[in-house]
């Protein structure tokens, strides 16, 4: 399944998608403390999957907690997405 | 006067459920609770069967409101709570139901409910509810593959429509008809954020529009919104909207044009789907239950 | 030489009219639906009020959202850089420029010749601009001027949800029916909108002084909430409004030597 968290907005379309097929064969789930403003947590979803998810707290504002990772110049690889071995996460903005 | 000033934007509350059916001789009674931020639905299901609903207003508290619902759903009938063998919560509000078993998203209880109301050739279902949009991508089974949710931002939801409605003195549910009847159809709303639109409408009625095809220009404004949402997970045929605005023809035939697709039509009341689909998952879960048992 | 800097604003339209270091007039009027029409009524204002005519000046530049339909002159400059250029004018040792007006959110961050090196721009949506503050004073029934004074009196940080202004126009809703304070209400909501502009901000990077421009500067509850926001003092020039116009009249200067 393609979990999409995040938001559309006036300003643009901002979402952190998650492949949770690759994410529920991966044992450790690096992104969650990869992530420097702690926005991933590890779920048991619908089907009782054990994947990543973005928390609700963060879901209508990922634009703006995802912004010190997202310089407007020179943006260095995203931690996140970097450190998925199974590149799982994927960020439309 | 504010104690007189009409509420357009309120819609009507029912209950219904099904006369020629009997509970008494039911195996499996099951229900689904789903509290949305705006309306909440109940939904009871004699083996896998519709057999009665409500709609109703979420109140301020959720808890409360599971319950009004649930006994709405059961008034009439003569059946009790305890009577039923399972039940689902599912809604923002799911994890508040307190006689529920156990809480699914809406979006897996959306998929599974459509599942049922359009039949197992439904791919894509767009949920337009009051205070979020919510686009799913499901297999033949009702299992969700792809979905998102915006549930940030009011363009694209029920409440856009509401600011709308009450700016243009228009009930809620005379909006879409009255948006078709205009001559000629004319360019969208430019704005997406509704802030922004409805100063944009204000200008456009002081330029002489008139209300119908402000509405027309906003409707078709919150269709090319609700586009560009489904684009993002992809459509894929057969395809179908529920949730309140589904019944705002203005939104759903503009929305049909623009997407070059028809919507399918259910005999089921589009509004319970979450509430149906928490209701079957529920069966599923209570048959797993009583296997393990044996 | 005498200069004009009219800055098209999608609310306000603001004529500046500079000579040397001194400015000679400002001017301005609601945008409405005719820009164009406004640009030349506070024109004409400022021709009056500074005793000039049109003959006396010698250039014009144009700036903000409807530079385009300009009347007077084709010359023009970006919104982003007559902030810069206006802004490092005043305070030349402000790096980072923060400009918030009515419809949207800017952050630019300019070298010492007052240049655009990077810039974030939030707009189309109301929760990160100036409206947000209007449409929430509007539901408290508070005027606009005193809402953000408002937020300086309360001592208690309440969270506000809605990240969208028609929500938290709800939520505002419910605060009160709680009987929630209005000026912690009024510090919730310029905390949130504080927020969303800093998290742009962080975009370009802070360095060096930082200053705030356009209409809502005038708020001092945001001012506050953005300074506590970014442990730094923000820098609020005189006439925060026509920084614009100035950086749009300078760049006329400019390009006519
Ligand atoms: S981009 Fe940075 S802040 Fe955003 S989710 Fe990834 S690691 Fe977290
Ligand atoms: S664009 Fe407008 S309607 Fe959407 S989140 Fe922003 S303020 Fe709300």
């Amino acid at each position: 399944m393609k979990a999409n968290y995040g938001y559309m907005d006036g300003s643009g379309e901002y979402y952190i998608t998650i492949d949770t097929d690759p994410c529920n064969d991966c044992a450790d789930h690096p992104c969650v403390s990869a992530c420097p403003v702690g926005m991933f947590e590890i779920i048991v979803d619908d089907y009782d999957d054990e994947v990543a998810a973005i928390k609700e707290e963060n879901r209508k504002k990922v634009k703006y907690d995802c912004a010190p990772c997202k310089p407007v110049t020179d943006r260095p690889p995203l931690p996140c997405v970097k450190a998925c071995p199974a590149d799982a996460i994927t960020h439309s903005w | 006067m504010a104690e007189d000033k009409k509420e357009f934007w309120r819609w009507k509350e029912y209950n219904w459920h099904d006369d020629t059916k009997d509970w008494k001789s039911a195996e499996t009674i099951t229900a689904g609770v789903d509290v949305g931020s705006v309306s909440s639905q109940a939904v009871i299901m004699l083996d896998g069967e519709l057999y009665a609903y409500s709609n109703m207003r979420t109140g301020s508290d959720s808890p409360d409101s599971a319950r009004k619902a649930m006994d709405w759903a059961l008034e009439g009938t003569g059946l009790t709570l305890e009577g039923i063998h399972f039940i689902v919560g599912t809604g923002y509000g799911r994890v508040n139901v307190p006689f529920s078993n156990r809480a699914i998203t809406e979006i897996a209880c959306h998929a599974r409910g459509g599942n049922m109301m359009y039949g197992n050739t439904v791919r894509t279902i767009l949920d337009m509810g009051g205070q979020d949009c919510k686009a799913i991508l499901c297999d033949e089974r009702g299992k969700v593959s792809n979905f998102l949710m915006n549930d940030k931002c009011a363009a694209g939801t029920g409440r856009g429509m509401e600011v709308f409605a009450d700016l243009l003195a228009v009930p809620i549910e005379e909006v879409g008809e009255l948006s078709l009847d205009v001559e000629e159809e004319p360019p969208p709303v430019s704005s997406t954020c509704v802030v922004f639109a409805k100063s944009e409408a204000t200008s456009l009625l002081r330029d002489g529009w008139s209300k119908k095809r402000v509405l027309a220009a906003y409707c078709s404004a919150m269709a090319l919104r609700v586009v560009g949402l489904l684009e993002r997970i992809g459509v894929e045929k057969d395809f179908a909207i529920t949730g309140g605005i589904a019944k705002n023809s203005g939104v759903v035939i503009r929305l049909e044009r623009q997407l070059g697709l028809k919507a399918l039509q259910s005999k089921y009341d589009t509004q319970i789907a979450g509430a149906l689909g928490a209701a079957l998952f529920a069966k599923t879960l209570v048959e797993k239950k009583r296997k393990q048992a044996v | 030489m005498i200069t004009a800097g009219i800055d098209l604003g999608a609310k306000f339209v603001k004529v500046l009219f500079l000579k040397d270091d001194e400015v000679l007039a400002r001017t301005q009027e609601r945008a409405g639906f005719e820009p164009a029409e406004a640009a030349k009524r506070a024109f004409a204002a400022a021709l009056s009020e500074s005793g000039l005519t049109e003959n006396d000046l010698d250039a014009i530049c144009a700036t903000g959202a409807g530079r385009q339909v300009s009347p007077f002159t084709r010359e023009s400059i970006t919104e982003v850089g007559a902030a810069a250029r206006g802004t490092t004018y005043l305070h030349p040792s402000v790096r980072t420029v923060i400009d918030v007006g009515g419809e949207e959110g800017r952050a630019v961050k300019c070298g010492d010749t007052g240049k655009v090196e990077d810039f974030a721009v939030n707009e189309q949506c109301a929760a990160g601009a100036g409206s947000f503050t209007e449409t929430i004073a509007r539901a408290l029934e508070v005027p606009l001027e005193e809402f953000g004074k408002l937020s300086l009196k309360s001592t208690k940080t309440i969270p506000m949800n809605a990240q969208c202004a028609v929500f938290a126009e709800s939520e505002v809703v419910s605060l009160m029916h709680a009987k929630t304070p209005k000026e912690d209400i009024s510090r919730a909501v310029h905390d949130a909108i504080a927020s969303r502009i800093i998290s742009m901000v962080r975009r370009v990077g802070i360095s060096n002084e930082v200053a705030l421009i356009g209409g809502v500067a005038y708020n001092p509850g945001f001012v506050d909430a953005l300074e506590r926001g970014m442990e730094t003092k923000v820098v609020v020039p005189e006439h925060p409004e026509y920084v614009g116009a100035l950086g749009a009249a300078l760049t006329a200067r400019e390009r006519s030597k």
